[in-house]
Order: C-alpha cells, then sequence, then structure tokens
C-alpha cells in the first residue's frame, strides 16, 4: 500500500541532493527520528550529499533534570508507590535512579500508560505518584486523565515541557549553526504547524515537518535544503497523513485547560522561559509537588555531582556527538549509563550504542 | 495477521507512537490491533474514530487519526516535487 521504504524512490533523492551541491547542518529533536536516521544509516548516505544532521533536545528522558528524578527517588523512599514509563525508571537522579531505588526495596512499577497508574492507585490506599514526562504528544494524556477525577491518592509529579519555546532558546544562542529544522512529527500531530512559522520569521530558518519513515526523512532533508538554496525560510508539513495545520484542536483545548506555562531548567540548556508546562491551581490536589512538599523538602540538602566527562549536555545542544564523549561505549552503556542520553531509547548516545555498538578504535 | 496494519506499523521497538487499527469501541475506549496479532485497549477521548480507521497511540492514547487519502496523495506529492 505504502512504498515509504522504496529504495528507488531514496535514489532519486540522493541524486537531487547531490545535484544541489551543498554543505549543511540541519537538526531535528526527536529520538524516533534518530532512530530511523541510525537504523537506515541515512547519516552517512546524507554525509556523502553534504548534509550534516544532528539530534537536538528531543529526548523527554534526556531533558528531565536530575533533580526531577531525585524527587521521584526520594517520594519512593518515603513510602510512595512511585509510577513511571520504563526509560525514565533508569534515569539517573544524583546518584542513583528508581531501578537503584527498588532494589533497595522501594515501590517504583513501570507502567506503559497514565491510565496503568490510575489503575493502581484505584485498587491501594498508598498513595500513587505519576512521573509525567513528556512534550507536546504525551502531556494530552495527563490532561485527560486528570480531567477524569482519578482517586484522591493519585498524584502527578509534573515533569512535561512544550518544544517550541526549546528551539526558540537552541537558535537564539547561537551555538550550533543550524540552516535548517525537521520538525518532530507526533510532537506537530498535537500542536500543527502553526507555532513554528514564528521561529521562521524571527531567525530565518527552514522548518519541515517529518513522519518516521526512512523516506519521511530523506524528504524533509530535501525540501530543507530546497528551501535553504533559494533562501527561504518557510514551513513546511511533509507528514500531512498526520499532522493537520491546526494540530488536533481537542487535545490543545485540554492542554489549556490543566497546564499554564512556566520557565524551567532542561538538561544541557539554563532556564529556558514559559517551557514548563505547570499543573492549573484547579488542578493543585493532584500536583505531587504540593501535596508532597514536606517530603521533597528532605531533599533540599542534597546535591548533584555531574559526572566531569559526561557530556550528554553538549550533545543534547548538538555541539558534539556520542563518539566524542570518551566515556561512550567504554564506561558509559545501556546497562551502566552515566547520563540521560543512554539510558533512554530516544537518546542519542543509546540509539548510537544499539545500531554500531562498540567505538570503531575499540573493534 | 493484519497486514493493512503490519505495513502502517513503523516503530514497535521504539514504543513511542504507533500506528494501530481500530478495533472494537467502547465509550472513551477501544480496542486496538498493530497489526502482528498484538492488540490493547487505547484511549480514544482525544480522537474522533470510527471502527476500521487508523490511529497514532501514544502512551496507551491515541493521539492522531491517519488519513488514508492523505498518505496516498503525498507519495503522488513527492514524485511531483522531485521531477521539478
Amino acid at each position: 500500500m505504502f512504498r515509504y521504504r522504496d529504495r528507488d524512490f531514496a535514489d532519486k533523492i540522493v541524486r537531487k541532493l547531490k545535484n544541489l551541491n551543498v554543505n549543511v547542518v540541519l537538526m531535528h529533536v526527536c529520538g524516533t527520528h534518530q532512530d530511523t536516521i541510525v537504523r537506515y544509516g541515512l547519516d552517512s548516505l546524507l554525509e556523502s550529499c553534504g548534509v550534516d544532521i544532528r539530534q537536538g533536545p528531543g529526548c523527554p528522558i534526556c531533558v528531565t533534570t536530575p533533580t526531577e528524578y531525585e524527587e521521584m527517588i526520594t517520594l519512593a523512599e518515603n513510602g510512595a508507590i512511585v509510577t513511571a514509563f520504563g526509560d525514565a525508571v533508569n534515569a539517573p537522579g544524583y546518584n542513583r535512579s528508581l531501578m537503584d531505588a527498588r532494589a533497595q526495596g522501594c515501590d517504583v512499577r513501570i507502567v506503559y500508560s497514565i491510565e496503568d497508574a490510575v489503575k493502581i492507585a484505584s485498587k491501594t490506599d498508598r498513595k500513587v505518584v505519576f512521573m509525567a514526562v513528556g512534550f507536546e504528544t504525551t502531556a494530552p494524556t495527563t490532561a485527560a486523565t486528570l480531567l477524569q477525577k482519578p482517586p484522591e491518592n493519585f498524584s502527578v509529579l509534573c515533569c512535561h515541557r512544550y518544544i517550541p519555546p526549546a528551539l526558540s532558546a537552541l537558535l537564539s544562542s547561537g551555538e550550533t549553526k543550524i540552516q535548517g529544522l525537521i520538525e518532530p512529527g507526533h510532537v506537530s500531530a498535537i500542536i500543527g504547524v502553526k507555532p513554528y512559522e514564528e521561529l521562521s520569521k524571527k531567525f530565518h530558518v527552514p522548518q519541515v515537518v517529518a513522519g518516521f519513515e526512512p523516506l519521511d526523512m530523506m524528504m524533509a532533508v530535501y525540501m530543507l535544503v530546497r528551501q535553504i538554496t533559494k533562501n527561504e525560510a518557510k514551513v513546511e508539513n511533509e507528514y500531512t497523513r498526520t499532522v493537520h495545520y491546526d494540530g488536533n484542536e481537542k487535545a490543545l483545548r485540554l492542554l489549556d485547560k490543566v497546564f499554564e506555562s512556566s520557565d524551567i531548567v532542561w538538561r544541557g540548556f539554563p532556564v529556558i522561559p514559559k517551557s514548563a508546562m505547570q499543573l492549573r491551581s484547579e488542578f493543585r490536589s493532584y500536583d505531587a509537588r504540593t501535596i508532597h512538599s514536606r517530603t521533597l523538602e528532605k531533599m533540599k540538602d542534597l546535591r548533584f555531582e555531574e559526572s566531569k566527562e559526561c557530556r550528554c549536555g553538549e550533545i543534547l545542544r548538538g555541539l558534539v556527538e556520542p563518539k566524542d564523549c570518551v566515556l561512550f561505549s567504554r564506561v558509559c552503556i545501556p546497562q551502566h549509563p552515566v547520563g540521560p542520553c543512554m539510558v533512554s531509547i530516544e537518546g542519542s548516545c543509546n540509539i548510537e550504542y544499539r545500531y554500531r555498538g562498540i567505538r570503531p578504535e575499540a573493534q | 495477521m493484519n497486514a493493512e496494519a503490519s505495513e502502517y506499523r513503523c516503530h514497535l521497538t521504539v514504543c513511542l507512537a504507533i500506528p494501530a487499527r481500530i478495533v472494537e469501541k467502547n465509550g472513551d475506549h477501544a480496542k486496538v490491533d498493530f497489526g502482528d496479532g498484538v492488540t490493547r485497549e487505547a484511549n480514544i477521548s482525544l480522537v474522533d474514530v470510527a471502527i476500521g480507521d487508523y490511529v497514532i497511540v501514544h502512551a496507551g492514547f491515541a493521539i492522531e487519526v491517519l488519513d488514508h487519502k492523505e498518505a496516498k496523495e503525498t507519495l503522488k506529492l513527492w514524485e511531483e516535487l522531485l521531477s521539478v
């Protein structure tokens, strides 16, 4: 039915790109895009066409700070049942992960969906906390659930973030010379195409919303390169089979009902203004930070000491690649991750390790 | 196995957001088929769907409906774009 992996079509795009004879740096902000790129070897293919493609801050587990994981660990150690997505339980807090806390006897449970966490709460009198991580793709699931009035012993530790303010921070910093952005298809399924337009205007940067098949990515690159050669800065949508210009209006309404924006630190970045989704005051009774504020106060004397060698921060800003980090595949492997980019299956280091294995010189 | 769903499915290993077909509806929830006989319950309160529609499922929720027509159109548009 579909030919989104058609080799001839890919060859056609490669020929077109080579004819344009460019030397450009593009960025995407999505772990699933990175997975497609590395799994199908698109990075080396594109390199031969003069296209350098990098992953930015597009892995929710990676950009969540150690402090947020430490909050969950503290709640677990103080008797709450804590629930989180599979990736989040292995991400390091200040010096251990939720999984380590579980090994010490804490009640840490992996869930596929926030609804699974609510089900756990409905079967117990104990406090159940869900770690709500993720961008605009995931946040509507939290919003929809809270609007259904879950049981009183249920709360969320809200770590949701908005993507467009991070893109703006990245482009303003000027650290990375990015000539085009590939926008994440499933964040865009919710927010639509519109929120990116301001960025194109302000930073004169071309953008293409892309899907996740190899040809989606190749086509997005071609559309960006075409814009670059014409000196255009538009927002184009390659993923029209899922993304509408106005996004998912139903989901957007729920987001607006439940969350308001506030400032927050992202891993690898300083405070990014208006990038946090904070629960509105009406939902305070479900806010783990409010109802467990006393427990969380116990954290105030703890200090986080980041590994000096870990380069996750720079990787998240698109400045270096996993192989540039001295720890990669030596000390830092998925079984013993030092930084979050090796933890999450959406993290650059984890993806690089899974598909390419150990570093070339060590083979 | 549902061949159509199987073709739509792209990232079962990266369980981030996976296309699936609506098999049964029950209020805010539906049974969805990811292909290869993998079915699961998903919340459909964020979308308007009918049985047989394809949706993108993320963290137990259908977040958007896949547009059949657009999917076919896309390939045509690409051909056009590349022939310019």
